[in-house]
């Protein structure tokens, strides 16, 4: 049947025409995207001034690569006290370290939740939940004190345990909507052809799962990477993160750093947004942490 | 297929819980510590705490600033999370029906939304500076217009937010409307329903659930917002945008009074508490709903 409505037509998905309407609707969104993507292009444009052109508001100006090189070198460092490169460096292991924990404690985990109702299910799923929503501050100061005492303040052993706290449910959540998305009965063949509850697992049912441990890690990596408490307050110099150093750029003595700190940004925003091209497909199912399935 | 115990059968999803659930006593142990010190008169300038009782929860929640700081939080929550709901929405159905433009930029969408809110609070902190900054030149509001002025600080870290987080509101909204069948929509239109109807009788409902997980969502982590207004004013001028968390934040790391920062932040995580698992429920009973309506 096709729909004769012009306006149900509109509605309906998929169905797409260019009409005076749709016009419309383009010129609309246009804007929205003018508003949304300004700030990125303007940072770009700030980032790539030299010192003299940094507090000029206008678009033509002789771009230069050097602030990029700035923040990374020895001169950031004098300028921030941040050691720039190794923030990122910092940043990417805290991240993996984080990510992999997660993942071999999140999937046995989200398995069991995907596949079998038990006893306290819920409110396990309900208490990593929680973690998504609760207040970091609640947390952090028992563990700044628990980290002196423990000698893991400002190391990435310490950040890497408190951002479980961010990936953790992101990975145990994602990933059992999958699982409960998997056909049973593709294990239960297996068992019958005499693999071991284990073996039927590790055969079947985690290659099935690849894209969704995929997206959660990535998914997982984004956040761990743009959290700013947690390496706010349990780090100082060796463990701090970019998202920490980006901050230093703004606080200059006096001095302003434009450029520079439109450089620091874009360097600190980049693998985010890299990571989140690539795996945009499973982005819904991950951000809504596996309730809508898109 | 060799037989394995019943009991061991039972207990096998146990087994598999276990490292998440040493995991999150490791975390649980952090937070009934905090919990413990809202008792205790603890801080920087008093090592050697003692137990005071409720005498935190009464400083606290006899301090107007509290109460002010709660009141901006849930202005800050209701605004942020309304704004972006509407447009998000609005976003979602013009890229449904956009041609041209919306195929080309719907992958860039969630840029903002992939940048940590830190970083996102800085660079409008360097388009909001007065004389510097891109956003007066542009709109043509002089030097002297500030942005984050006592008068315009907390719309415009609302600004900020609806920046980031409308995309998220959107994708989850489109990712809602690509899910929806078609007939009902062609039945509606053989009896001749108007766009309004079919949108309000039609798609509303069957997009609800969506609608709602993201308005949990956006609403839960603003009560708790603290980066991007941190960075772009630091609770300031005066207290104009001071949220729970940033209150907490100065009570307990700026002041070094853990016990009252800790009180400060285990009544924010009452109310967060509280708010999901209401929410959550709301959610479970929507979702029902629309599985019903669809089957």
């Amino acid at each position: 049947m096709a729909i004769t409505s012009r306006f149900a037509r509109e509605l309906t998905p998929g169905q797409k025409r260019v009409t005076p309407g749709s016009v419309v609707a383009d010129l609309a969104i246009l804007a929205w995207f003018v508003f949304s993507l300004f700030p990125l292009v303007w940072m770009v444009l700030l980032a790539l001034k030299n010192d003299a052109q940094q507090t000029s508001t206008y678009f033509e100006f002789s771009p230069t690569l050097a602030n990029f090189g700035t923040v990374l070198s020895q001169r950031g460092e004098d300028l921030t006290s941040v050691d720039f490169g190794h923030a990122m460096l910092t940043s990417v292991l805290n991240c993996a370290g984080a990510v992999v924990v997660s993942l071999v404690v999140g999937i046995p985990a989200a398995y069991a939740a995907g596949r079998w109702k038990f006893r306290g299910s819920e409110d396990l799923m309900f208490q990593m939940l929680s973690f998504r929503f609760a207040p970091e501050l609640m947390v952090i100061v028992p563990l700044f004190v628990i980290y002196n005492t423990l000698g893991i303040f400002d190391t990435k052993l310490g950040m890497v345990w408190v951002l479980q706290l961010v990936t953790m449910p992101l990975v145990v959540w994602i990933l059992r909507s999958y699982f409960t998305d998997l056909a049973p009965e593709l294990e239960q063949a297996a068992l019958l052809d005499g693999y071991t509850r284990t073996r039927a697992f590790l055969t079947v049912a985690l290659p099935l799962v690849r894209p969704g441990i995929a997206a959660a890690a990535l998914l997982a990596f984004i956040f761990a990477w743009n959290n700013y408490l947690f390496p706010l307050i349990l780090t100082d110099s060796q463990a701090t993160t970019v998202t920490v150093a980006v901050t230093k750029y703004l606080g200059g003595g006096g001095q302003a750093y434009y450029n520079l700190t439109a450089a620091a940004a874009i360097l600190g925003a980049l693998p985010p947004l890299v990571l989140a091209l690539t795996i945009q497909r499973y982005l819904v199912r991950g951000l809504s942490f596996g309730a809508v399935k898109a | 297929m060799r037989r394995v115990p019943a009991w061991r059968r039972g207990l096998r999803p146990y087994l598999l819980s276990v490292p998440a659930v040493l995991l999150i006593i490791g975390i649980l142990y952090a937070f009934f510590y905090g919990v413990y010190y809202t008792v205790l008169n603890y801080a920087a300038t008093n090592p050697t705490p003692s137990f005071v009782g409720a005498d935190n929860y009464r400083s606290v929640l006899g301090d107007p600033l509290f109460w002010r700081s709660a009141g901006t939080t849930l202005l800050y929550a209701v605004a942020a999370t309304g704004l972006e709901t509407v447009l998000g929405v609005a976003i979602a159905l013009l890229l449904n029906r956009s041609t041209l433009i919306g195929k080309t930029f719907e992958r860039l969408l969630i840029l903002p939304l992939m940048i940590a809110p830190v970083i996102a609070g800085v660079i409008w902190k360097l388009m909001f500076n007065p004389q510097f900054g891109v956003l007066n030149h542009v709109l043509g509001l002089g030097s002297t217009f500030d942005w984050l002025s006592k008068d315009r600080a907390l719309a415009s870290t609302i600004l900020v937010d609806v920046w980031i987080y409308t995309p998220f509101v959107a994708i989850l909204v489109l990712a809602g409307i690509r899910s929806l069948p078609k007939e009902p929509f062609e039945a509606s239109d053989v009896d001749g329903a108007n766009w309004f109807y079919m949108f309000r009788r039609l798609m509303l409902p069957m997009m609800w659930p969506y609608i709602l997980v993201a308005v949990i969502f956006r609403f839960m982590d603003c009560l708790k917002v603290f980066d991007a207004v941190y960075v772009l004013t630091a609770g300031g001028p005066g207290v104009t945008t001071t949220t729970l968390q940033i209150g907490a934040f100065e009570d307990s790391i700026t002041n070094l009074n853990y016990s009252r920062g800790s009180t400060y932040m285990f009544l924010l995580w009452i109310i967060v508490f509280i708010t999901a698992r209401y929410l959550v429920s709301v959610l479970g009973k929507a979702q029902r709903r629309a599985a019903g309506a669809g089957a």
